[in-house]
């Protein structure tokens, strides 16, 4: 229930929400859970595999009981309540386990940004904001990032002073000095969930989340922050850990010092009448507190015989009985806590009334980011926990995330820190550490876990239902690593990745092994600390910026004018250009017969272009290509073929000599970016002492081919200046020319077999030579499709498509490319070895289908029978490209298959859809095989 | 017939009405002259090349140099240098400068187009894409940088009120988008 | 994210470099003299240990050079980083 005063919320304002259905209310500064305790409510969720009723557990992001499913503004699952700021319009519900995702698309805005800094500090409590202060003070760039809406850490759930005033005040005029600062940044509501090599943190800030369907669309929800910090102070803090004894999963059970905070916070008593159960001091400053409040404190039972003197003194003086030397045997009934056994020994004793047990086992450092940065841990008998040892990383803990448990001690540790952090930036003030008053200090030994007979209702991991009896199931079978026992039981595998759980686990295990905890060690802590949800990873990444797509000069007109696209890495391509009640198929046999037929036109220009120059361009040209570049005359072209010292085919493409130390070479549209590295690797690692430079030339220039019988005569009209005739102009050379009036470089190349021109000008340029050509009304628009068919009816290879990284040039029939004068060139060596020369090598043939209408899917398997014998089926090869096409008047189609080149003739069959498809085996060449249509 | 046309004019309309507030100013600077210098730097060749330009080639590796004359000069490598100029420079006078002598002289003015990005966000709205420290200590003019902007890359040049952001032509329609998208926050 | 220190553009995100292999593995002089076993070795054969480890990275987002760097393959710490042409630096 509500206090009367009191707690960091504004009781000026009342928010409304739902949960379960019914109406609650609550204040700005309230979590879902404190506003659920405020409203009498016990029963937060049901567990998920025995269905035990679970309250609310902690006060943080470690709880492991009272999660819930958000379903208004919009569904979110398994969201803990304890980290969810209330916002008017809240609709909630209980969980048995597992949540629901949304349905509908998210549409909220997420992103995210990197930032820099010399020192990031993680954890906005005492030593946290002493670390940023100190190092800010020197001077350096630092980022405080906490994951609470308002800074302070514990200092907000306690009554203590720093520097003589309320910490929760020190707290937030620290954070409002660092503000002010230029190269301070202050991120609350951020949680840095990984820690990866080379200092690189990844957090992510809740910005809309706690304003619900009041938050502006135009403000990422969620921003992921990439952090790159020089140096790392953890100031992460400590989670309370349980005991476990029987019935500690009851609603009432809490741990003492999220108690605390409710009270000091929220403003809420988390019951009436209390028992504390603890192995250390820090749970009676909860007892004290409480009863401070208002709640009765019937009893602290201290496990250890010789409580601290002055606490046990202050108890005495409120009233509190102490029970020292005795723990709690049981947690009883029905629903909710109704009363506690307490005993000297494991089992029975004395009942006492209570609907709320406070459990303190002792602290744990949070050393998940310490872990992940490759920090090891080490098990510190004293304080009876894992604390961090050394790590490769810049990085140091600070206050109780490297076990340093007192308030004056973890200011002074932070100052030091954030000093230390800031390194030659110090001045000699930068470590003076704000001040608080000195605790007693007693001895508290680790204490786990209370002995019974029975142990099936001892709780280890809330969140997975895994008892004490689970454990020692698991060790019973034989399991000794403490990983094992993770997997073979579940424990610490919830999505809160066992935050209290995790060392009582270890703990269990090493008591059932008679080992120390030491020794057995711990699981290992893997990013992310918190669970993150997928929207905000994604980001912006995703519909039209989720990869770039790359467009020609020409792409607005293509759109424009109907066509459909391929996606060619990331180019969208034009695919074909359907008229209306065309369906592909049509679309591509009237643009086929148009580039047969007539003339027609397609935007070449997503090919790689690369400048090579210098006095040893063609030597290096001829060290790449398998044929001889350097002989190429000035105003030639030739088609070349690179291959990998393998022997297996690498790329194509033309290269066309410009001048004597200038070739401009093209590569195919996937592979731009390959043999420009390709090429630099060789020069630079190789060969440095060439005397050559290459330049990325793909986008200077826009491309289109102009392709068909009548090309000739739509370029003549287009450039009356250029003498255009076979005899003027002939196959394989270049001219400059104005086409359009603008000045161009034609080369007559054909990737069709038909009489074409590739006409390049400035990308700037290209539309409007495309949209000249277009005007002169005779000219067909053809996408990659047509332009595969034709290529295809000539036998050409696509590099990818009819190669996989397993093909020479021989295998494509294309030894006429491969020169036996020169010397050496990349892969000659190979074209010797015995694999490359065996008989039965996959090589590049044409296929017919014995069904002229019949299309082979491609992919399909070629096998030489016309019935399966049995598994396993011998295989020839397989389809790599297929059409129908226009001018053979019937299907066909390429495909490797072995030795194929000597089965021209035979039947082969292709197994499609349950069927034995014949298929007839011919020459790769199946249009024009005398390239007599090349010169029109 | 129809007029010549830059990588990013489609978005000119929407980069100027982002630009209305105080936070952004975006725009396209179409048609400027880039020129990929190839020379070694200790060769007279550079020397004479420099002389043209009116500035030295830069040798730290990632900055930059501004002429008087309105031309900057980018390190791009150890030998490589992106000549970024006034529309209507002629890339002919470096090629003659660099002579018969081992170098190379590419006119790449079509191959990248240039983004302006400017503004008191300028700096918030790259460090969405941009892992580089774009802090002005770091990163301030007289700095430039290849490196990737978003999935594209990019040369970055600071100057005193934002950032000249070059990308190539065919990712500059995307560029845009995810800038324009970026600036969602800072524009409303 | 690892950053990768480019001996001419300092530190740099991994996203913007291409991974080369072992380094120092040199192109024969004269590939038609080697055997078929001694070929085969050049092409496919590559150490692969735990530890430091001599490789080539290219910084192909930036500069589009071409280095060598000592990286530790258990930790992926990056001991040093050296130009083509350069020896490999002693590290303890």
């Amino acid at each position: 229930m509500r206090r009367e005063n009191g707690g960091r919320i504004d009781r000026s304002r009342t928010l409304r929400f739902r949960f379960d259905g019914q109406e609650y209310t609550g204040h700005p500064g309230d979590t879902l859970a404190s506003a659920l305790l405020a409203g009498g409510v016990r029963q937060i969720a049901t567990s998920v595999k025995l269905g035990r009723p679970r309250g609310v557990f902690s006060a943080g992001s470690e709880e492991p009981n009272a999660v819930v499913q958000i379903e208004e503004p919009f569904p979110e699952p398994m969201l803990p309540a304890t980290t969810v700021e209330l916002y008017d319009g809240l609709v909630a519900r209980s969980l048995a386990g597992q949540g629901r995702l949304a349905t509908e698309p998210d549409p909220a805005r997420y992103d995210a940004v990197h930032a820099h800094c010399d020192v990031l500090v993680v954890g906005a409590g005492p030593a946290g904001l002493a670390a940023a202060r100190a190092a800010a003070g020197a001077g350096a760039r630092v980022i405080l990032a906490d994951e609470q809406p308002e800074p302070g850490g514990a200092l907000l759930g306690s009554p203590d002073e720093v520097d003589g005033v309320p910490g929760a005040e020190w707290a937030a005029a620290t954070a409002a000095h660092l503000e002010g600062l230029p190269d301070v940044r202050v991120l609350r509501r951020t949680t840095v969930f990984g820690y990866y090599d080379d200092n690189y943190l990844v957090a992510v800030e809740r910005r809309t989340n706690h304003l619900g369907a009041a938050a502006p669309a135009h403000v990422a929800r969620e921003r992921v922050w990439r952090i790159r910090a020089r140096q790392v102070v953890l100031a992460t803090g400590a989670h309370e850990r349980p005991i476990a004894f029987a019935g500690n999963d009851l609603p009432g059970v809490m741990l003492a010092g999220a108690a605390r905070t409710y009270v000091h916070r929220y403003g809420v008593l988390p019951g009436r009448r209390a028992v504390v159960f603890t192995a250390n001091d820090s749970a009676y400053a909860a007892a004290l507190d409480l009863a401070e409040a208002g709640v009765e404190v019937a009893a602290i039972v201290d496990v250890r015989t010789a409580p601290g003197e002055r606490w046990a003194a202050r108890a005495r003086e409120r009233g509190i009985e102490l029970l020292a030397g005795h723990v709690v045997t049981a947690a009883r009934g029905d629903g909710q806590l109704s009363s506690v056994l307490v005993g000297a020994t494991g089992d029975g004793g004395r009942s006492i009334d209570a609907d709320l047990l406070l459990v303190s086992g002792g602290w744990n450092p949070v050393v998940h980011l310490f872990s992940q940065s490759g920090g090891t841990l080490r098990y510190d008998e004293a304080l009876g926990t894992l604390v961090p040892g050394a790590s490769r990383q810049a990085v140091q803990p600070a206050g109780a995330a490297g076990g340093v448990f007192t308030l004056p001690g973890c200011l002074a540790d932070g100052a030091a820190a954030g000093a230390r952090a800031a390194g030659p930036h110090a001045g000699p003030h930068a470590a003076e550490a704000p001040r608080a008053a000195e605790p007693e200090a007693t001895n508290a030994p680790a204490y786990w876990l209370v002995p019974a007979n029975d142990y099936s209702a001892h709780f280890v991991d809330l969140q997975r239902d895994v008892t004490v009896a689970d454990i020692h199931r698991a060790t019973g079978a034989g399991l000794r690593s403490v990983e094992h026992v993770k997997r073979y039981t579940t424990a610490g595998t919830a999505h809160d990745q066992g935050k209290t759980s995790g060392l009582l686990t270890s703990a269990v295990v090493a008591h059932a092994l008679g080992t120390s905890v030491a020794e057995l060690g711990t699981t290992t802590f893997r990013a992310p600390y918190l669970p993150v949800s997928f929207a905000a990873l994604a980001g912006r990444d995703r519909g039209a910026l989720h990869d770039p797509v790359r467009v020609t000069a020409l792409h607005e007109w293509h759109v424009a004018h109907g066509a459909l696209f391929e996606n060619v890495g990331q180019w969208k391509r034009p695919w074909y250009y359907p008229r209306p009640g065309e369906d592909m198929e049509t679309a591509v046999l009237r643009e086929c017969r148009a580039a047969r037929e007539s003339v027609a036109a397609m935007d070449a220009s997503t090919l790689g272009k690369i400048d090579v120059i210098g006095p040893d361009a063609g030597e290096f040209l001829d060290r790449l290509y398998t044929n001889l570049m350097s002989s190429l005359k000035v105003g030639s072209v030739r088609y070349g073929v690179m291959c990998r010292p393998d022997g297996m085919v690498l790329d194509d493409g033309t290269v066309i000599r410009l001048a004597d130390d200038h070739f401009l070479v093209t590569t195919t549209t996937g592979n731009a970016a390959m043999v420009l590295d390709w090429m630099e690797e060789w020069l630079q690692t190789e060969w440095p002492s060439l005397r050559v430079h290459c330049t990325s030339v793909t986008e200077q220039w826009a491309t289109v081919a102009l392709v068909g019988p009548r090309s000739r005569e739509v370029l003549a009209g287009l450039a009356p200046g250029l003498a255009v005739s076979a005899a003027d102009f002939p196959f394989m050379t270049w001219r400059e020319a104005d086409v359009a009036g603008i000045p161009a470089r034609v080369c007559r190349i054909s990737f069709s077999g038909e009489l074409a021109f590739e006409i390049n000008v400035t990308s700037w340029d290209g539309l409007r030579l495309w949209t000249a050509i277009m005007d002169t009304g005779l000219v067909t628009p053809y996408g990659t499709e047509t332009m595969h068919v034709l290529r295809a009816e000539k036998g050409y290879p696509i590099v990818g498509q009819d190669t996989d990284g397993t093909v020479t040039p021989h295998d494509l029939g294309m030894s006429w490319v491969v020169s036996k004068k020169k010397p050496d060139f990349i892969g000659k060596r190979s074209f010797t070895r015995a694999d490359t020369s065996r008989a039965d090598r996959k090589q590049l043939v044409g296929l017919l289908p014995e069904d002229p209408g019949f299309l082979l899917p491609e992919g399909t398997h070629l096998v030489s029978t016309a019935t399966l014998p049995e598994p396993p089926v011998p295989m020839l090869g397989h389809v790599t490209s297929s059409y129908r096409s226009a001018a053979l008047g019937r299907t066909f189609a390429l495909a490797l298959v072995k030795g194929g080149q000597g089965r021209v003739g035979e039947r082969l069959y292709a197994p499609v859809a349950g069927t034995l498809v014949p298929v007839t085996v011919t020459s790769h060449v199946l249009y024009d095989p005398e390239g007599a249509r090349r010169d029109g | 017939m129809a007029e010549r046309r830059s990588p990013a004019a489609a978005h000119a309309d929407r980069f100027e009405a982002a630009s209305r507030g105080e936070g952004l100013r975006l725009a396209e600077l179409p048609f400027l002259t880039h020129v990929n210098v190839r020379v070694d730097p200790a060769s007279p060749a550079a020397g004479d090349i420099a002389d043209v330009l009116g500035a030295p080639l830069p040798e730290e590796p990632c900055t930059a140099v501004t002429a008087a004359s309105d031309i900057t000069v980018a390190w791009l490598g150890p030998d490589e240098w992106l000549v970024v100029a006034p529309e209507g420079y002629q890339p002919e006078l470096l090629r003659k400068a660099l002579g018969e002598r081992h170098g190379s002289v590419v006119d790449v003015s079509a191959q990248r187009t240039t983004l302006l990005v400017a503004g008191p966000h300028a700096r918030d709205l790259l460090a969405h894409g941009c892992a580089l420290d774009l802090h002005p200590s770091v990163f301030g003019p007289g700095r430039c940088a290849q490196t990737t902007l978003a999935r594209a890359q990019v040369v970055l040049l600071p100057r005193q009120d934002g950032f000249l952001v070059l990308v190539r032509s065919s990712f500059a329609a995307y560029m845009a988008e995810w800038l324009l998208d970026a600036a969602t926050e800072y524009v409303t | 994210m690892l950053l990768i220190p480019c001996p001419w553009c300092g530190p740099r995100e991994e996203a913007e470099f291409h991974y080369g292999g072992q380094a120092h593995v040199a192109y024969p002089e004269n590939p038609a003299a080697l055997s078929d076993e001694e070929w085969a070795r050049y092409l496919f054969f590559r150490d692969n240990p735990k530890g430091v480890f001599a490789e080539r990275w290219s910084h192909s987002a930036g500069c589009r050079r071409w280095f060598n760097a000592l990286r530790d393959t258990a930790t992926n710490e990056i001991h040093a980083v050296y130009r083509v042409g350069e020896p490999r630096p002693v590290t303890s």
